[in-house]
């Protein structure tokens, strides 16, 4: 029989990477989080002080001079406490965004694929949780578990779980029920091959995105505890407790609000470019 | 007589790139004009550039005179409703759910400053009992989604209608429609052109539609006038080669059938099948279930083709479903060979899929995005064969040079495919384990005619080469015809008719099966017909009886 050629056979598209940068907000959002990335590995390299060093040059200088960003109410500098804290920043956000995405992906997976009784449960289950703030959560568990950057980490976490399981829920309840799958089931496969080579590929992008939006959530969520005394403790050098302990000193030194406030902004944004940039060159639609 | 709608030299461009160029015609006074095309050919664009509706990003260029004004000049608001009316495909997105039938009925009137909205609702009922929609002051207190498709589409052609429009445009009216339902639009459209003396102008990819619609057709293809002439040259002497090969893509209803020799061995027994879909909502508050199948017994036999008839609803689909096991029934057995394939549960169901394959109406959807078309193809291998990688990849490079694909495209993703493509594939992965039977529910429904002829005779090709038995699931007749050693007639979830395809054809005896047969639009203007009477009252339903050696009757 002889080869058919038909229309519209589409040239191979371009490589994720290069659809990625081409988007603004891809290219953005991927310096910004790169550039942190940067400062965090090579905090001890890039930092002209210790972090947590006192007095060394005086209480409350400005910026500029000698310490790039001023100094903090114990002398400490604070261009070294920023880059020491994107450390803990990014390590808030990937272990935080981490417990939520996995438990949540398998939480809503199961749900979507085993239906059933078990999909009543886990997801009524996941509605309550979800029928109280993140910070709420967030709170209670620190509140039982203790004040320390850690437990904080792990709060942050358990409270984004009900967020992402409902959205991996619904996207693998599409997923699902498109006839794909379904060919997939009558060609015989089981359980695994379904979840793993069927469903998992095809939610992953979808949970994705919304992991790196999650990221900018988690590292705000962190930055409240730190700030209310239930995150990190003296002396880290996390932005949301730098943020806090500045509060009484808002007249007299305002860049030591104004500086770690400046970070997370900052930081959340990149991350939600990111996540935007991600959105587009991941979709199959926009690859056309 | 002068022409109402006269378009000169019709182009659309996004940028510097073409979608539709150098289209002329006229449009007389109770004339209809056909723009016929397959998908991509221009002819909704068409249309939206004589309503004024292109995307911002197109261009119109050349005229299109209407009423003494140039329709494709920027400057002049579009006669849109009062001079030009728009008749859309899909009549529940072209009504907004949310407000009543009436409302939107005189929405249009009011806003002209026609009339009040007092003789606005009056015009509005005798409107719509004029499109034939019985008890027009109760419909109008409803909301679009209480009226089915059909009634929706009348009501979308009342709503043009009142405004008085000269021309109307009817952009695939009927594609959404059962067959019963496109006859009647088709009739109603046909009666309002006789009895208004308005132009119309019906975009359309259905031959047969065209032949017993249209006075002058005007071929598209590639946004480009192939063809443009009578109804009667058209079909008896087109000129261009496209015309000609769009014309011998067309499935024929009224074609002669050759019978396959079968042999009698059964191959899948259906019996007394039952299925109810049960409303949504705790129990207390469940309305009643669907009944989608009632009692439905069945038998294919080795290596033929059964081809399942029906309207939607008729259930036609729920038993392809029920019989891959996608669907549960309620009651009834399932024998493949000797084995109970209803009995069957877990792994030993699991294994037992391989027996039985699908193919899906919309490939679009069918194939893995993620996966690699070689994967998708091989995935019935790796799960029931347990193949060395390099013997794996070898039946894979088969099954795609089987299909008439070049077997690199094994790596490559399915968007990157045609839809004629994919479905070549879908048809790949369904005989790669080679199945006892294939289930093709609608396979070609999706597709341009002339890319439908070419995935039939693959489909034939596989059946003879193959061995394959097949069940045949599709609405379209013709189709039918084309690839069906036997027929089965359903409706509301019962067999009415079942007999081999010369008999269902042309000598059916179930006054469904007639009716069904009657409204297919035949591509051949000589054969014209006026209005048919719609299937009404009741019909036998009960059980099948044998009428004559091999044709069964509901009784």
């Amino acid at each position: 029989m002889q080869t058919v050629t038909e229309p519209q056979t589409q040239r191979a598209p371009p490589g994720f990477w290069r659809r990625l940068v081409r988007s603004p907000s891809g290219l953005v959002g991927l310096s910004i989080v790169l550039l942190l990335v940067f400062c965090a590995a090579f905090a001890d390299v890039l930092a002209p002080y210790s972090p947590t060093k006192m007095g060394a040059g005086g209480r409350f200088l400005p910026p500029g001079g000698k310490y790039l960003l001023g100094t903090d109410e114990f002398g400490r500098d604070m261009f070294s406490r920023i880059l020491y804290g994107s450390r803990i920043t990014l390590l808030i956000g990937a272990v935080a965004v981490g417990i939520s995405l996995t438990v949540g992906m398998l939480v809503g997976m199961i749900a979507a694929f085993r239906r059933g009784w078990i999909e009543a449960i886990l997801m009524r289950g996941t509605d309550v949780l979800f029928s109280f703030t993140e910070t709420l959560i967030a709170l209670s568990f620190v509140a039982v578990l203790g004040p320390s950057l850690q437990n904080a980490v792990i709060a942050v976490g358990v409270a984004g779980v009900p967020f992402y399981a409902r959205t991996c829920y619904s996207a693998a309840l599409v997923e699902t029920s498109k006839p794909y799958f379904e060919a997939s089931i009558a060609a015989g496969a089981g359980p695994a091959r379904l979840v793993l080579t069927h469903l998992l590929p095809n939610v992953l992008p979808t949970m994705i995105v919304v992991a790196t939006l999650g990221v900018s959530t988690a590292i705000l969520a962190a930055a409240g505890l730190s700030f209310l005394g239930l995150g990190a403790q003296p002396p880290t050098s996390e932005w949301g407790y730098m943020l806090a302990g500045s509060r009484d000193y808002i007249n007299r030194a305002p860049w030591l609000m104004t500086i770690p406030g400046l970070a997370i902004a900052v930081t959340v944004l990149g991350f939600n470019l990111l996540g935007d940039g991600l959105r587009t060159s991941l979709d199959p639609v926009e690859r056309k | 007589m002068n022409a109402l709608l006269s378009v000169r030299d019709l182009a659309v461009r996004i940028g510097t790139r073409p979608l539709v160029e150098g289209i002329s015609f006229d449009l007389k006074a109770g004339e209809v004009l056909s723009v016929v095309g397959e998908s991509g050919s221009g002819k909704s664009m068409t249309a939206k550039a004589l309503m004024g509706l292109l995307p911002p990003a197109a261009t119109a260029t050349g005229r299109a005179e209407f009423d003494g004004a140039d329709l494709l000049d920027a400057d002049i608001a579009p006669p849109r409703g009062t001079g030009i009316g728009l008749i859309f495909q899909e009549p529940m997105t072209a009504l907004t759910p949310v407000l009543t039938i009436g409302l939107q009925l005189t929405e249009a009137l009011v806003s002209h400053e026609i009339c009040d909205q007092k003789e606005a609702r009056r015009r509005a009922a005798a409107m719509l009992d004029r499109v034939g929609i019985p008890q027009p002051e109760m419909r109008m207190r409803q909301f679009p989604h209480e009226l089915s498709g059909g009634m929706r589409q009348r009501v979308v052609i009342a709503m043009m209608m009142l405004l008085g429009p000269r021309v109307l445009i009817a952009d695939e009216p009927t594609t959404a429609l059962d067959v019963t339902v496109q006859a009647q639009i088709l009739d109603l459209l046909r009666e309002i052109v006789a009895e208004t003396g308005i132009g119309l102008i019906l975009i359309t990819h259905d031959m047969g539609v065209v032949a017993e619609m249209s006075d002058t057709v005007l071929v598209m293809k590639s946004g480009q006038a192939v063809e443009h002439g009578p109804v009667t040259r058209i079909f008896k002497s087109p000129e261009a080669d496209y015309t000609r090969t769009l014309l011998d893509a067309v499935p024929r209803i009224d074609a002669a059938t050759e019978q396959a020799e079968t042999k009698q061995d059964v191959l899948l027994s259906v019996s007394d099948i039952n299925k109810t879909f049960n409303g949504r909502g705790p129990h207390l508050f469940r309305r009643h279930g669907t009944r989608a199948l009632d009692n439905v017994s069945l038998n294919v036999r080795m290596g033929e083709t059964l081809a399942l008839v029906g309207e939607s609803g008729s259930g036609k689909t729920t038993l392809g479903r029920v019989i891959a096991r996608l669907t549960e029934a309620d009651s009834g057995k399932i024998q493949l060979n000797s084995l109970d394939l209803t009995a069957c549960k877990g792994r030993r169901l699991r294994a037992a899929r391989r027996q039985v394959q699908m193919i899906f109406q919309d490939p679009y959807a069918s194939l893995d995005p993620r996966q690699t078309v070689g994967h998708t193809i091989a995935e019935p291998l790796i799960i029931h064969e347990r193949l060395p990688r390099s013997e794996r990849n070898e039946r894979v490079r088969q099954l795609i040079e089987k299909v008439g694909l070049e077997a690199d495209m094994a790596r490559r993703y399915p968007h990157e495919f045609s839809g004629g493509q994919r479905q070549r594939i879908a048809i790949a992965r369904a005989i790669a384990a080679r199945p006892s039977l294939v289930i093709a529910d609608e396979p070609t429904s999706a597709l341009d005619v002339s890319v439908q002829a070419r995935i039939l005779d693959l489909l034939e090709e596989m059946k003879r080469g193959e061995e394959l038995t097949m069940l045949f699931i599709s609405h379209d007749l013709a189709v039918v015809r084309q690839i069906a050693d036997r027929v089965a007639v359903m409706r509301h979830g019962k067999i009415l008719e079942l007999g081999s395809t010369t008999q269902i054809f042309a000598a059916p005896r179930h006054p469904y099966t007639r009716a069904l047969i009657d409204v297919v639009p035949v591509p051949d203007p000589a054969r014209k017909r006026g209005v048919r009477p719609a299937l009404k009252g009741s019909y036998p339903a009960g059980p099948l009886v044998e009428a004559s050696p091999g044709h069964w009757v509901a009784s």
